[in-house]
C-alpha cells in the first residue's frame, strides 16, 4: 500500500526541481544577457524573480506541514531537513541570477572590454553544477554530489583567473575599469552560485547517507 | 597609542574567540561517554516451548538512562523485556539459555521474589488490585514482610509517582475510582514503593490518551535520577521523546542498537530505516 | 425497475425485524408471566393461611386445625448451615484448583465429574447420603440431611468459583508476582478478594437452590413433628413438610403445605436480596 506521505514526498521533490530548473535558466539566462549582449534576457531574468520566491514560500510551508503532521523519521526526515535547506540555495541562485542580470544590463551601457572567454566556461561550470546537485538528488546519486562539491575548486580557479585578468585590463586602461568591474561582480555572483550548488550537494550526501560533510575541519564523532 | 588600543583590541577579540571556540567544543564533540552498564545481556535465546521467540540477543542497558524496545507486534520485545524480571516463569514450558547480569550478577541464579524485588515492572493495561489506594502501595512492602511504618513510605511512593498531590485527601478510596492514567501513576507508585533499581515498563501508555501520556514520560524523566529503565513501546515518537537509546528487534533479534537521536535519523540498517519511517513490509 | 426490487427488499427486511422482535418481546413476556402467576398464585394461596402461629408453633396432630412449622423453618436452616459448612469450603478450594493451579489432565477430570456430579438426581443423592450416613448409625439424622445437601453444594460451588476467578483479568496476577508475590499469595491476597463478590453470589445461589431440595432429604433428615435438638435426630425441614402435607387429604393441611411454599420461596428471595446487597457493597471493586 503506498501511503500518501510518500506522495506528499515525491510532489515536493517535484516542486523542488520545477524550482531548480527556473533557477538554472535564470543563471542562464543572465549570463547570455551578458554574453551575447542580450537586454531581453536580462529582463527576463528580473521578471522571474518573483516566481522564484513565490516557490520558495511554497516549498517552505511544504517541508513545515509535512514536518508538523507526520513527524517523519529517518530518511523522510533528512530528506525534509535537506529539502528546506536546498530551498534556501535555490533561492539564494536565483538572488545571484539577479544580480547577474543586472550588472549585465549596466555592461551593456558600454563597449565591450574584452572578448569573453572565461566566463562561458565559468558559468557553464556553475550551471552544471546546480543541474549537477538536483540530478544527484533525484537519483540520490552520491558520487554524483560528491563531483559537484569537487568542481568547486575549479569555479573558484577561474574566478581568481578573471579577478587577476580583468584587474591587468583596469590597471592599463581606465575607461574600461565601469564595464570591468560589472564583469567582476558577474564572476563573484557565478563563483556563489557554485557555492549554493556545493550546498545543495552537501544536503544531498546528508540526505542519502545521513553523513553531514559541510565542515571536515570539525571533528565530529 | 591607537597603535596600542587596537593591539588590545584585537587581543581582546582573540580570547573571545577562543573562549567560544573552547564554549562549543563539549557540545559539538562530546565522545560516547562509557556509562555504567545496569544489566547486560548475552546471548540470549528464549523459547515457549518449541518455539523459539528470542534468537543470541546481546544488549547492554545502561545504568540510570531509559532503554526503548521497539519493533512489529510478536517481534519478541515484550518476551525480552519479561526474561529481565523472569515474568514469564508464569507460563508453562518456557526455556531461557545465555546469561543476563543484573549488576554482575545471573539473575537466572537469583531468588525470584529478590529479583522481583530489584526489578519491578509496569504493565500495558493499568493493573491496580482491588484495594484501597494506600493498600495498593503497600502491597509491595506487606508481602516481602515489610513491618516498619508504612505511611512515609507510601508518601514517598506516590510523591516519586507524581501522584501524591491529587490522591492525598482519598488514601481509603478504591484504586478503580482512579482515572486511567491516574491509575498507571498509581501503578508505578507500588512498584517504586519496594524501591527497585530497574522498573520494566511494557507499553504503559498505550491505553491512556495523550495528555496522560505526557505526564507518565516526564515522570520517566524525572525517575531517571534514581532508577534504570526499560520500556517497550509500539509507538515510535514515545521511544523518541522518553528514551536514551533505542533498541529495535525484528523477528525475535535484535537489528540495532544505539543512541536514540541517532537511531531515529541515521538507523545503519536497513530494516530499522524501513520499520521506522513506515515503510515495513 | 431495480429500484423498486430495492424498495421491495427493504420492505421485507423491514417487516422480517419487526416480526423477529415481536417473537423475542413475546417470548420474554410468557417467562416472566410464568414466573408471576407462580408467585401470585402461591402468595394468593400461601397468604391465607400464613399467620403469627406458623412462625412460633408446632404442627398440631391430625384432626386438629391450627398450629405451625417452626420446626420446619428451624430445620431449614440447620440443615442449610450443615451444607454450607461442609460443601463451600471443598467447592472454594476445587474451585481454585481448576482455576488458577490446574495441570491438563486432572483439571478435565475434575471439571467433566463436577458437571456429571451437577447432573445427578436428587434422588440419588438422597440414595448416596443414606447409604454413607443413615445406614452404618441406623436411624436418620440432621446429619446424614446436611451432607447430602453438602454433596449438592459442592458442583455448583466448584464451577462458579471457576468462573469468576477465571474473569479476574491476568494483569492482576502479573502484578502481584511482579512485586514479588508468590502465587498462593496472590490468590488469597490479591485474586479471591477481586472475585469475593461473584464467589459469594454462586455460594448463596448454590445454597438457595438445595434449600428447596426435597427427594434427598426424604431418606436422610426424614421427617419429625417435634423439635429435634443436636444434630444425630430427625428433622423436620420445608420442603419435606410441604410434600408430606401437599398430598395428605385434609383441607387445613394444604392450606399449611400453601404456607410453606411461600416461606421457602420468602426464604430464597432474602438470599439473592442478601448477595445482591453484598454485590452492590463491593461494586466499586468490580470491573476492570
Amino acid at each position: 500500500m503506498e501511503r500518501h506521505f510518500e506522495r506528499d514526498l515525491e510532489e515536493l521533490k517535484q516542486r523542488l526541481l520545477w524550482m531548480g530548473g527556473l533557477v538554472e535558466r535564470a543563471v542562464h539566462q543572465a549570463v547570455h544577457a551578458v554574453l551575447d549582449a542580450d537586454e531581453q534576457l536580462a529582463e527576463a531574468v528580473l521578471s522571474e524573480e518573483d516566481a522564484i520566491n513565490e516557490m520558495q514560500i511554497e516549498i517552505d510551508e511544504r517541508v513545515q506541514r509535512l514536518l508538523a503532521l507526520q513527524a517523519p523519521m529517518a530518511a523522510d526526515l533528512r530528506f525534509l531537513l535537506a529539502s528546506s535547506r536546498i530551498n534556501g540555495d535555490l533561492e539564494r541562485i536565483g538572488d545571484q541570477a539577479v544580480n547577474i542580470a543586472q550588472s549585465a544590463m549596466r555592461v551593456l551601457r558600454h563597449p565591450q572590454v574584452k572578448p569573453y572567454v572565461d566566463l562561458p566556461r565559468m558559468s557553464e561550470l556553475a550551471e552544471g553544477m546546480v543541474r549537477d546537485s538536483l540530478n544527484a538528488l533525484v537519483r540520490g546519486d552520491q558520487e554524483l554530489a560528491q563531483s559537484v562539491m569537487q568542481r568547486d575548486d575549479q569555479v573558484d580557479r577561474l574566478r581568481d583567473q578573471m579577478f587577476r585578468e580583468l584587474l591587468t585590463y583596469m590597471m592599463e586602461n581606465s575607461s574600461v575599469v565601469f564595464s570591468a568591474f560589472e564583469l567582476v561582480l558577474v564572476a563573484k555572483n557565478l563563483e556563489r552560485i557554485g557555492d549554493h550548488a556545493t550546498n545543495i550537494a552537501e544536503d544531498v550526501i546528508y540526505f542519502v547517507a545521513g553523513r553531514d560533510v559541510r565542515h571536515p575541519a570539525l571533528d565530529r564523532r | 597609542m591607537s597603535d596600542m588600543a587596537s593591539a588590545a583590541q584585537s587581543k581582546e577579540i582573540a580570547s573571545r574567540l577562543a573562549l567560544k571556540v573552547r564554549a562549543n567544543e563539549p557540545a559539538s564533540t562530546a565522545p560516547a561517554k562509557e556509562t555504567a552498564v545496569r544489566f547486560e545481556i548475552s546471548n540470549l535465546d528464549f523459547f515457549y516451548g518449541q518455539k523459539q521467540a528470542v534468537y543470541g540477543l546481546n544488549l547492554k542497558i545502561p545504568k540510570n538512562k531509559v532503554t526503548a524496545l521497539i519493533g512489529p507486534s510478536g517481534c519478541g520485545k515484550s518476551t525480552f523485556l519479561r526474561t529481565l524480571n523472569r515474568m514469564n516463569e508464569m507460563f508453562h514450558n518456557t526455556r531461557v539459555v545465555g546469561q543476563i547480569l543484573l549488576d554482575g550478577q545471573d539473575i537466572l541464579q537469583m531468588d525470584v521474589v529478590k529479583l522481583r524485588r530489584r526489578v519491578g515492572m509496569v504493565f500495558q493495561r493499568p493493573n491496580p488490585f482491588p484495594k484501597s489506594i494506600y493498600d495498593n502501595v503497600a502491597y509491595g512492602l506487606r508481602i516481602n514482610g515489610y513491618k516498619g511504618r508504612l505511611d512515609d513510605l507510601v508518601e514517598h511512593s506516590l510523591r516519586r509517582a507524581a501522584l501524591w498531590e491529587e490522591v492525598k485527601d482519598y488514601l481509603q478510596k478504591s484504586a478503580f475510582a482512579l482515572s486511567g492514567g491516574q491509575q498507571q501513576r498509581l501503578c508505578i507508585a507500588r512498584a517504586l514503593a519496594v524501591d527497585p533499581e530497574v522498573l520494566l515498563l511494557d507499553e504503559p501508555c498505550s491505553a491512556l490518551d495523550p495528555v496522560t501520556t505526557a505526564k507518565i514520560e516526564e515522570l520517566m524523566f524525572h525517575l531517571k535520577d534514581s532508577c534504570t529503565m526499560a520500556i517497550v513501546t509500539h509507538n515510535m515518537q514515545q521511544a523518541a521523546r522518553a528514551s536514551d537509546y533505542t533498541a529495535f528487534m525484528l523477528d525475535g533479534k535484535l537489528i540495532e542498537h544505539s543512541e536514540t537521536p541517532r537511531l531515529f535519523t541515521t538507523p545503519t540498517d536497513a530494516r530499522t530505516e524501513a520499520y521506522i519511517t513506515g515503510r515495513f513490509g | 425497475m431495480s429500484q423498486m426490487m430495492e424498495d421491495m427488499r427493504l420492505r421485507w427486511r423491514k417487516s422480517l425485524n419487526i416480526v423477529m422482535l415481536t417473537l423475542t418481546g413475546v417470548a420474554a413476556f410468557a417467562v416472566v408471566s410464568v414466573l408471576f402467576l407462580i408467585l401470585g398464585y402461591l402468595i394468593y394461596n400461601g397468604g391465607k393461611s400464613l399467620n403469627w402461629d406458623f412462625f412460633t408453633k408446632l404442627p398440631k396432630p391430625v384432626g386438629e386445625t391450627g398450629g405451625g412449622m417452626a420446626n420446619a423453618i428451624v430445620g431449614s436452616l440447620k440443615l442449610l448451615f450443615l451444607a454450607a459448612i461442609m460443601g463451600l469450603p471443598v467447592g472454594l478450594l476445587a474451585g481454585v484448583y481448576l482455576a488458577e493451579f490446574g495441570g491438563k489432565t486432572f483439571s478435565f477430570v475434575t471439571r467433566y465429574t463436577t458437571d456429571l456430579l451437577n447432573g445427578v438426581p436428587s434422588i440419588v443423592m438422597g440414595i448416596f447420603a443414606y447409604a454413607l450416613v443413615v445406614l452404618p448409625v441406623k436411624h436418620f439424622s440432621t446429619l446424614a440431611g446436611g451432607v447430602a445437601l453438602a454433596i449438592m453444594v459442592i458442583p455448583i460451588t466448584v464451577r462458579s468459583t471457576e468462573e469468576f476467578l477465571r474473569a479476574i483479568p491476568g494483569n492482576m496476577r502479573e502484578g502481584a508476582m511482579a512485586l514479588g508475590a508468590s502465587k498462593w499469595k496472590t490468590i488469597a491476597t490479591v485474586i479471591l478478594p477481586a472475585a469475593s463478590g461473584g464467589i459469594m453470589t454462586g455460594m448463596l445461589l448454590s445454597l438457595a437452590r438445595v434449600a428447596g431440595e426435597t427427594a434427598p432429604l426424604l431418606f436422610t433428615a426424614f421427617s419429625n413433628r417435634y423439635w429435634s435438638s443436636g444434630w444425630e435426630q430427625p428433622i423436620a425441614s420445608l420442603p419435606v413438610m410441604i410434600y408430606t402435607y401437599a398430598i395428605a387429604p385434609y383441607d387445613d393441611w394444604h392450606r399449611q403445605a400453601w404456607a410453606a411454599g411461600l416461606v421457602l420461596l420468602g426464604l430464597v428471595l432474602l438470599a439473592n436480596l442478601g448477595c445482591r446487597l453484598v454485590l452492590n457493597r463491593r461494586g466499586a471493586y468490580r470491573g476492570v
